[in-house]
């Protein structure tokens, strides 16, 4: 994989990354950047208001002791409680700017998450069969996680340092332009430590980051197989193989560490270098009586003005330091803002379909029309060119003709398939793995494209169709059970959202699950967690036939499961199927024979082509592949 | 706790000491640097006001030693960044290592305890926040209240007179920030549940993807996830303007802190003529309250992230704790005369609980070389039973013996050497399919690795891969089929060459022709060896010497296929269902 911790395009991410940022909350910035510049001005304010005092104030006051008179605090008074006044404005101002910043960074963080799932939920069955499911997830959470601290935390602090930055230097200016030239000085010092230190320590850290990725593989493949590794004493092995790659990262990591931690000591006390610098010089100027320049014209140096430049000095060196330090992070989050980004522009999954399915009535004529209630009765609407629409009963009757198919357009995997299945019947895919089977349930609810030929529904090209009605009117029980977390009951309504309790009931006895769930300590109530963690195997199975059951579709597929579960509540399991089955338009891929004798037509598949195609006492008789798989003499899966 | 972790630290203790003495002597010079500063401008006032005589000198004098203390303090900061990480990278190797050694020790009921994926956390996650908070002990926890205390001593030397006031802004600070604390974490943690919860709506998306769509729910997931998101927005917003008090907070301290020290310095300085407090102090003093009062935050920080670093330790420790309860004994036998199997009025319970008992009174003799068969359906303890056998489990009462010597009497790697073992969640390893068969045997030659892939009926399937031996394996083995995974474990165990071999539903996902060939070799090749084979197929079985029937963790019956047939109903009803196929039994 390329470099995964550094942003390849960041002008462009940061351009969506603003845009998601500013374009919201437009009103909101505006009263956030008045108090910004109001909460830094304050900030320089009293460093600056360090001259006055010493030079106006407490000067004047001493010679007039001096001269053995009565001091007179007003005007001290006075300038002190204006200063207060100036100060509280900006403490005000950076409670509300913070305040608004919440506002703006975590409703950022919520549409950005939001907008992130929405998209998902577009994306065709092809992008999650080719990404694993970490992968996904670590949009969600480590570059989110990143994200949301450069918005929350980095993003404000470097705006109220750049405006600290700049009023600084400018008061600076206002005080001595000799002095300024030494921070300046300074200040190109620092950056060139920022280059070496921080690019050193963003290197190793990118190096870091992929050994720490292998071990944490490492981790994981060993610790799951932490019981083979027992059953074969390979435990020395593997310590020595872990040992190994624990060094390898610690080195990396430490180097890393070192030079990060290096940063804030150097930075620092460069800041305390300059800060010594100005005194002397500063000071030997004063002795002298050299003339400083400043913005306001010549005067003479004096400790008024090297207090109040040792104050500001530190303002502008301390945000710069600040903002430096944050450089990482920024990049680091950048890197994880165009993963989110690139994420998000994945291709959709296109639907040019324009044929619906609605409900339709009996009109006082008997006639059927179109209605919005919800009625039992289905149809297509096809809308054609000239304005006419036609309505389709939907009956489940289903037709491949001629079908090629083919994950990638190189490598082929279905060769001219057809199939022929009238309302009610059943149709079984038999053969050895890899011969297809299971590539068949993804084309006829369009998970994918095929390449060549036609799929119809009731006569319509399921091109035509709306993706999500054609998906409505087909049922699905997986290979692999996918529970969410809920109730037993939301689980199985996810078959049909206003499918009644009673609905509920009738579809979980249907399925044979009744039973099982009637013994559990909550029943229907029940919650699941973890994909169905608590339950077994076969009663995960039985909750997907009664989801299927509660969807009460004319047109079934049924991917059995593999893996295997005790006899007795695999007769459960084929139990609730044969009942489901019946009266549906049903595809059955079939990993045991068993299931599959009663079928109308068995289909045998090899490499992609159908090889015979007949009900089972016909393949007995042909003695062919179905009669050698039958009879254990090659392997179903 | 800390006692048990700080054991890992071993050889890095030197920079783990170094580290708080080099951040100490920084800190010190970091504090004086204002101090002297404070002297060269009091002199430069005083040559202002024509009191003193203007002299390089001096000045030379004071900036000579200002520089050498900002430069060793430079040093010294730097050297403590690297003793700081070598000490915590250090720390972080040896707590992985420490606990990877552990796991190691771990018996498979110590392994069932944690789950992997828990391991997996504890082991990066955690081990890295650890690793984060034992840096910021060394560092920042000793380097923020020693500003803090020799800041507030140098403000006190400079003028008692006007130190009074961080006497009263640190614990006002302190408590407001403490406050701010304790009213915000229990909204925090609401917010990492919620998080987890989100996380958990993503993952179960993503996993039931194909149900999403075949279903059409996009939406409504789309509303589920809108609305933990919109309920994470509430409580993080709530928790961070409760949170967004402390900057404010700490600036109105600080801001108090100045107009004070302005208004009651400019007076005393006045009032004293000089003599109290000088003007060059001032900025001295405003720089120490900055430095007190930051240090204050950097602390409230510190522990905000140490307390918050506490639960991973305890689960670090909870594994390090952990005891094996399966150890080889001294003294231990390593040699296993034959393999015969005995199993003397065994009891085992999980729990170790009397009461919940996963098999009871199990007496069972198997001679060397015989060829068992175990049936039962799902909980009846079939693989409890033979996990027994190389102490994978032990016993929770009764004795199980090998070759005529309690288990418990061998030592464990030749116990387990000899008694293998294909489980029933059998993994494969990233590597080349020989690498994985090696792990049966390291020294084990090509043409033993041939045979013993054609003993497992695996020669074939692997001649017709590209790369054949050296063809590599996936993690989690993705590129085979469970049919060739299966079958590749298998020849993984028979490399062993072990007096008996047990196969825990192994061939399952295998077709009943290759299954019988299997079966048939091994009677022929490893007539020696004792074969136990656990199986839902009774076509697996059917041949064996001996089958056992269990049910409920209780032999139930025993025998041959014919007399089981005759005589035992579970046997019987097992049987007819797989021979007539389960159809018809719906209707």
């Amino acid at each position: 994989m390329e470099n995964k911790h550094k942003a390849t395009n960041i002008k462009k991410t940061l351009s969506r990354l603003m845009q998601r940022i500013f374009l919201p909350h437009k009103a909101k910035w505006v009263v956030v950047v008045i108090c910004i510049i109001i909460s830094a001005l304050a900030g320089v304010g009293s460093s600056l208001f360090l001259k006055y005092l010493i030079n106006d104030c407490v000067t004047p006051l001493l010679e007039t002791v001096n001269l053995g008179l009565e001091p007179s605090y007003t005007k001290l008074i006075v300038s002190v409680l204006f200063i207060a006044g100036v100060l509280l404005l900006g403490t005000i101002a950076s409670f509300i700017y913070n305040r608004i910043m919440i506002l703006i960074a975590q409703g950022t963080l919520r549409n950005i998450r939001e907008e992130m799932f929405g998209k998902m939920q577009k994306l065709p069955i092809k992008y999650f069969d080719s990404h694993t499911h970490g992968e996904i997830m670590s949009y969600y959470t480590n570059d989110a996680d990143t994200l949301e601290q450069m918005i929350a935390q980095t993003l404000p602090n470097a705006l109220f340092s750049i405006f600290q930055i700049v009023f600084s230097f400018i008061s600076m200016l206002s005080v001595s332009i000799y002095l300024t030239l030494i921070v300046i000085g300074v200040l190109v010092l620092m950056m060139f430590v920022v280059k070496f230190v921080g690019g050193k320590s963003r290197k190793h850290f990118v190096i870091k980051q992929n050994s720490l990725a292998k071990v944490n593989g490492f981790i994981e493949e060993m610790v799951s197989g932490q019981k083979v590794v027992k059953v074969f004493c390979h435990e020395d092995k593997a310590q020595t193989g872990f040992d190994a790659i624990n060094d390898e990262m610690t080195k990396h990591s430490c180097i890393a560490t070192e030079y990060a931690n290096m940063f804030m000591p150097i930075m620092g006390n460069i800041g305390y270098l300059q800060y010594v610098l100005i005194a002397i010089i500063g000071g030997a100027c004063a002795i002298f009586g050299l003339p400083n320049l400043s913005l306001t014209g010549f005067s003479l140096f004096n400790i008024g003005v090297i207090s109040s430049f040792l104050l500001l000095s530190k303002s502008f060196t301390q945000p710069v330091t600040q903002v430096s330090s944050q450089i990482n992070n920024i990049v680091i989050a950048l890197a994880g803002a165009e993963r989110i980004f690139d994420f998000m522009e994945e291709e959709p999954e296109v639907d040019d379909g324009y044929v619906t399915l609605v409900n339709m009535k009996e009109d006082e004529n008997g006639e059927l029309v179109e209605t919005d209630e919800h009625t039992h009765i289905w149809a297509w609407k096809h809308p054609h060119k000239d304005g006419k629409v036609t309505y389709t009963e939907m009956r489940g009757d289903v037709v491949f003709e001629d079908v090629d198919f083919g994950y990638v357009p190189e490598k082929i995997v279905l060769h001219d398939v057809s199939v022929y299945a009238k309302p009610g019947q059943q149709i079984a895919f038999v053969g050895s793995t890899g011969a297809g089977k299971t590539t068949i349930t993804n084309l006829l609810n369009r998970f994918y494209d095929i390449a060549d030929g036609k799929i119809r529904y009731d006569g319509i090209n399921i091109n035509k169709i709306k993706k999500n009605d054609l998906r409505r009117a087909i049922g699905m029980v997986l290979q692999e059970t996918n529970l969410f977390t809920g109730t037993v009951k939301d689980n199985i309504r996810y078959g049909r959202l206003d499918a009644t309790d009673e609905d509920i009931y009738k579809a979980a006895k249907l399925a044979n699950a009744d039973d099982f769930i009637q013994r559990l300590p909550e029943k229907y109530d029940t919650m699941l967690t973890g994909d169905g963690a608590n339950l077994s195997q076969g009663q995960r199975q039985l909750l997907a036939i009664a989801r299927a059951a509660v969807a009460d579709t004319p047109v079934m597929i049924m991917d059995e499961a593999t893996s295997s579960i005790d006899t007795r509540t695999e007769k459960l399991v084929q139990k609730g199927t044969a009942l489901l089955m019946e009266g549906r338009t049903v595809f059955v891929i079939a990993h045991r024979l068993s299931t599959i004798q009663d079928a109308d037509v068995i289909m045998v598949l090899e490499k992609g082509v159908v090889i015979e195609k007949g009900n089972h006492e016909k393949l007995i008789s042909q003695k062919g592949k179905y009669y050698q798989l039958y009879t254990g003499k090659f392997e179903l899966d | 706790m800390i006692k048990k972790l700080a054991k890992s630290i071993r050889q890095y203790k030197k920079q783990t000491i170094l580290t708080p003495i080099s951040v100490a002597i920084e800190v010190v010079l970091e504090v004086l640097i204002p101090f002297i500063l404070a002297n060269l401008l009091n002199y430069l006032d005083a040559v202002n006001a024509g009191t003193s005589t203007a002299d390089m000198g001096v000045i030379l004098k004071y900036g000579g030693l200002l520089i050498l203390f900002a430069l060793v303090s430079l040093f010294f900061g730097a050297f403590s960044g690297v003793c700081a990480a070598r000490a915590s990278t250090g720390f972080a190797r040896n707590l992985r290592s420490d606990m990877y050694k552990k796991i190691q020790k771990f018996s498979f009921s110590n392994i069932d305890k944690f789950s992997t994926s828990s391991l997996v956390t504890r082991m990066t996650y955690d081990v890295n926040f650890t690793q984060n908070a034992f840096q910021m002990l060394i560092r920042i926890a000793v380097r923020a209240p020693m500003m803090l205390v020799f800041s507030l001593i140098m403000a006190f030397v400079i003028s008692p007179n006007i130190a009074w006031i961080f006497l009263i802004a640190i614990p006002v600070l302190l408590g407001g920030l403490l406050f701010i604390m304790f009213k915000v974490k229990p909204i925090f943690y609401k917010v990492f549940k919620k998080f987890d919860k989100l996380n958990e709506v993503v993952q179960e998306n993503v996993r039931g993807i194909r149900v999403v769509k075949a279903y059409v729910r996009e939406e409504y997931e789309k509303e589920k996830f809108k609305d933990v998101n919109e309920d994470i927005y509430k409580n993080i917003t709530k928790a961070q303007k409760i949170t967004a008090y402390n900057g404010p907070l700490m600036q109105l301290c600080l801001y108090t802190c100045v107009v004070l020290i302005c208004l009651v310095g400019s007076k005393l300085i006045v009032g004293s003529n000089s003599t109290l407090l000088q003007i060059g102090q001032l900025s001295t003093l405003i720089t120490y309250a900055i430095q007190i009062l930051s240090s204050l935050m950097m602390l409230s920080m510190v522990f905000v992230m140490i307390t918050m670093s506490r639960e991973s330790a305890r689960r670090i420790v909870e594994v390090l704790d952990e005891e094996p309860d399966i150890v080889s004994p001294e003294n231990a036998i390593t040699e296993i005369k034959d393999g015969s199997i005995e199993f003397i009025d065994v009891n085992f319970s999980y729990a170790k609980d009397i009461n919940k008992l996963c098999l009871s009174n199990v007496d069972l003799k198997i001679e060397s070389g015989q060829t068992i068969g175990i049936i039962g359906g799902t909980g009846s303890s079939k693989s409890t039973l033979v996990q027994l056998i190389p102490r994978l489990y032990d016993a929770t009462f009764g004795e199980v013996k090998v070759g005529g010597v309690n288990v418990k009497d061998y030592n464990l790697d030749v116990l387990r050497n000899q008694v293998a073992f294909v489980l029933q969640k059998n993994e494969l390893f990233s590597g080349t399919i020989k690498d994985n068969l090696r792990w049966g045997n390291e020294n084990a030659t090509d043409e033993e690795i041939v045979e013993a892939c054609k003993l497992a009926q695996a020669h074939e399937f692997i001649e017709s891969f590209p790369d054949k031996y050296d063809t590599r394996i996936e993690q989690g083995g993705t590129n085979v089929s469970g049919g060739q995974k299966q079958r590749l474990c298998i020849a993984r165990a028979l490399l062993k060459k072990p007096k008996i071999i047990i196969f825990d539903d192994s061939t399952s996902a295998v077709d009943t022709k290759t299954d019988s060939l299997i079966r048939k070799g091994m009677a022929e090749a490893i007539p020696g060896t004792t074969k136990i084979i656990i199986a839902q197929r009774i076509a697996s079985v059917k041949d064996a010497d001996n089958i056992i029937v269990l049910d409920g963790g209780k032999i139930v019956a025993q025998g041959k296929h014919k007399k089981l047939l005759d005589t035992c109903e579970i046997y019987q009803e097992v049987y007819y269902s797989q021979i007539k196929g389960g159809k018809n039994n719906g209707k």
